[in-house]
């Protein structure tokens, strides 16, 4: 039994974690933060020449043929480095939905292109305060062509295309591919709380669009639970960065004549980080596993996993500034980032009570959950 | 990434299987339970009864070769791989077979023996604690020292090659079975505190040692209190040297961390089942969705157990040492338990006041927490091994360091 990565897929977790350390990603997603940039291009195009967006695609469509588990080990590393890139948008989403289509015209056109980091790519799913349900899609597509509205877009103004889920007629979920650059796209780019990942609001008129299924709920709701693990270790990567870095802080702070690190309020609080970020760490393999595998556990699996790594990075992100006291709470620290990052993907791909309900609902499915 | 055994795993697991099924009956449900029989009247609990079955039962795996695995052949083992002792356990645990009484002398005991006895001893002692012949518990505890294990003030003494006890234990599990015991004692009190302390085995029948029941608030009386007056200890039962006890202790703790583990008692599979069946506001109460929030958490958490379980089993089956993660277990299923049988009783409602059949594993759950929270190391005290030793955060700064220890001041709890 060997429930871990391999050798190889651990020696790629850190080459990820030394290029990051070197290009200094915490500092650039500061930049992108305070910045005109809607993402840092030249740490993109690093991690597109080192074949990252290349990771699942197989040789034959320019890709370089690894798995999903390769994947889980850069997200994680993503995630520890709040990285400002679109990698989520365009590799978890749009090049594992594609991955996924049996359309071969598609693949061909699209994954080359994804690959070689040509062209980005974003789902557009929402449509309004809450995450959609099958009945909450509107956007209509009709002969070829789409139109209505998608909310908080997430690199919407960055990719070159998204997957908009649409009705496709009769009471039927579809998904079509939508170059956002064709006429009848308007992109709004949106202030949002955490501008290191640009967000948009896109509306279509009766915009050209690629059919990728016309009856697609189900694949979505797959490609769903197959992201919600790769969104759960980037969120366990930035997890343990918050909680070393509070550690870290604790063992140089001193106040009453000792470091902070010796008094038991602040061990414990550090402890209940490392609890609750093992927890998810430990579902996140057993997602990993489940992913890598095309598990029928993956729903819950996946939901497991990202329910408790969302938990994990809100607990370690917010102690993190409590440990740093008021110094954690100022603009120049970079506890904030984290923080701003942890609410973020939490918001991403559907909220924790949207996963908790999936999570139940796919135990009272399967009717043995342990 | 996979879950599968290695062919010398999965060969060893077949031949675990075969002797198990030849000799035990296969559990129907996870959740069943070996029950020994009837109780045999008003005043017993039904222990001597669980004693007898549990004593028979371990005879035939000694006697099969199929006890304490990975201890050498030569005490009474099997020489196993880590691996295979793991493998051990979880077929085990698939088959209605007694337990319950032997950890403490097989857990603890036994690797101090092993460590710090004489080869004579060792021969002596520890086929027959393999064999569960004879029991053993641990006398550390005492009314002034639980987590703060080396403030203990049971006095040893030594005349000539005979050492005098005087003092009390508290909190020995199993002292009124036990057939020996381990105990750490103080030999010199103008040391500092961790600096006098001299660790000994002693046979639990020698007179002057005085065992009485505490019952807990679970009812039960699993516990001890064991007074020693003027008990007479050999100097060749010293386990390690004069003032070490300290070192020795430590030996002993980091094997019960490993041998304290999942709470048992009510878990999510419960808590799903009785939402399932139990009406909230006019329908089922899992289809609110503040209860599916809570049960969602549960199962997180005991997923996160699992796993974590998992990863500790993959690091043995890739002959490396399991990582400090299962550090977390006690405190999380501990507190799991008790929320979940809280929890359990909340949507009984009224009805969960009355005891029967449905509301007994509740309420000896939510009774039983609050010990297993305390057991084995306080979740104050695993939340500080955390920190210091799997962390690398800084002690605590203690006052009573470097100070004779009859100079510590002591408190009116004390």
């Amino acid at each position: 039994m060997n429930f871990n990565f391999s050798e190889d897929q651990l020696l790629m977790k850190e080459e990820v974690k030394k290029l990051l350390d070197k290009e200094n990603s915490v500092k650039r997603n500061r930049n992108i933060l305070e910045g005109e940039e809607k993402f840092d291009k030249e740490l993109w195009n690093q991690l597109v020449q080192m074949g990252l967006t290349a990771t699942t695609i197989p040789e034959e469509y320019g890709g370089i043929g690894m798995g999903f588990l390769e994947l889980c080990v850069i997200a994680e590393e993503l995630g520890r480095g709040i990285a400002p890139v679109p990698f989520s948008s365009s590799v978890y989403l749009a090049t594992t939905a594609i991955l996924n289509s049996s359309n071969e015209d598609i693949k061909k056109e699209f994954l080359p292109k994804l690959a070689s980091g040509e062209i980005i790519g974003t789902f557009a799913h929402s449509e309004k305060a809450t995450f959609p349900s099958e009945s909450g899609i509107s956007v209509a597509a009709k002969s070829g062509k789409i139109t209505g509205k998608k909310v908080a877009v997430p690199d919407g103004d960055i990719a070159n295309f998204a997957l908009v889920s649409a009705t496709s007629g009769k009471n039927k979920i579809g998904l079509y591919i939508v170059d956002l650059s064709a006429d009848g796209v308007e992109i709004d780019t949106l202030e949002t709380f955490d501008p290191s990942r640009s967000h948009a609001d896109i509306s279509f008129k009766n915009t050209p669009a690629q059919e990728l299924s016309a009856d697609a709920w189900e694949d979505i709701e797959k490609l769903l639970d197959q992201s919600a693990v790769l969104f759960a270790f980037e969120q366990v990567g930035g997890a343990e960065a918050a909680m070393n870095q509070a550690k870290d802080y604790a063992m140089g702070r001193y106040a009453f004549g000792r470091a902070i690190a010796s008094f038991q309020a602040i061990k414990h609080k550090v402890a209940d980080m490392y609890i609750s970020l093992q927890l998810a760490r430990s579902n996140c393999y057993y997602g990993a596993w489940a992913l890598s595998n095309d598990a029928p556990e993956l729903p819950t699996a996946a939901a497991t996993a990202r329910v408790s790594a969302t938990k994990a990075f809100y607990e370690c992100s917010k102690e993190n500034i409590q440990t740093h006291g008021g110094m954690g709470a100022t603009w120049e620290f970079d506890c904030h980032l984290f923080y701003r990052r942890a609410r973020l993907l939490s918001s991403n791909i559907g909220s924790q009570g949207i996963w908790k309900d999936k999570l139940i609902t796919s135990l009272e499915k399967s009717n043995s959950p342990t | 990434m996979d879950f599968n055994d290695t062919k010398d795993e999965a060969n060893f697991r077949d031949e675990v299987n075969s002797w198990l099924s030849a000799n035990a009956d296969k559990k129907e449900h996870a959740k069943d339970i070996y029950r020994p029989a009837e109780m045999s009247g008003e005043n017993d609990s039904g222990e001597s009864n669980a004693l007898k079955d549990a004593k028979a039962w371990q005879a035939k795996k000694y006697d099969a070769g199929w006890a304490c695995l990975h201890w050498p052949k030569d005490y009474g083992g099997r020489d196993a791989s880590p691996m295979e002792r793991v493998i051990w356990g979880q077929e085990e645990s698939k088959f209605k077979v007694p337990g319950g009484f032997f950890e403490i002398g097989q857990g603890m005991a036994g690797p101090v023996l092993m460590l710090y006895a004489t080869e004579e001893q060792k021969k002596r002692y520890l086929p027959p604690m393999a064999k569960g012949e004879e029991i053993w518990c641990q006398l550390f505890s005492e009314p002034g020292a639980g987590s703060d294990l080396a403030g203990i003030k049971t006095k040893a003494e030594l005349d000539g090659d005979t050492w005098t006890i005087n003092g009390q234990k508290v909190w020995t599990s199993g002292a009124h079975y036990s057939d020996f015991g381990i105990i750490v004692t103080r030999s010199d009190f103008s040391a500092p505190k961790h600096k006098g302390l001299t660790y000994f085995f002693l046979d639990m029948k020698s007179p002057g040692v005085e065992v009485r029941p505490i019952r807990q608030i679970t009812g039960g009386a699993n516990f001890n209190e064991v007074y020693f007056t003027d008990v007479k200890i050999p100097d060749s039962q010293r386990l390690g040297e004069i003032g070490d006890g300290w070192k020795v202790s430590l030996t002993t703790l980091m094997n019960e961390r490993l041998a304290v583990g999942d709470a048992s008692g009510v878990d999510f599979q419960e808590i799903f089942e009785l939402a399932k069946d139990q009406d909230f506001n006019g329908d089922a109460a899992i289809s609110n969705g503040a209860v599916r929030e809570k049960l969602a958490d549960w199962y997180c958490e005991q997923s996160g157990l699992k796993y974590t379980k998992m990863r500790n089993i993959s690091a043995l089956s890739q002959g490396s040492t399991p990582g400090p993660e299962a550090s977390i277990t006690k405190i999380v299923s501990a507190n799991k338990l008790q929320d979940i049988a809280n929890y359990g009783m909340d949507l009984m409602d009224n009805a969960s006041i009355a005891r029967d059949e449905e509301t007994a594993i509740f309420q000896g759950s939510l009774l039983g927490a609050p010990l297993i929270r305390i057991a084995g190391g306080t979740d104050e005290v695993l939340k500080n091994i955390i920190a210091e030793q799997v962390l690398g955060m800084p002690q605590d700064i203690r006052v009573d360091k470097n100070v004779p220890f009859n100079e510590i001041p002591t408190g009116s709890k004390n």
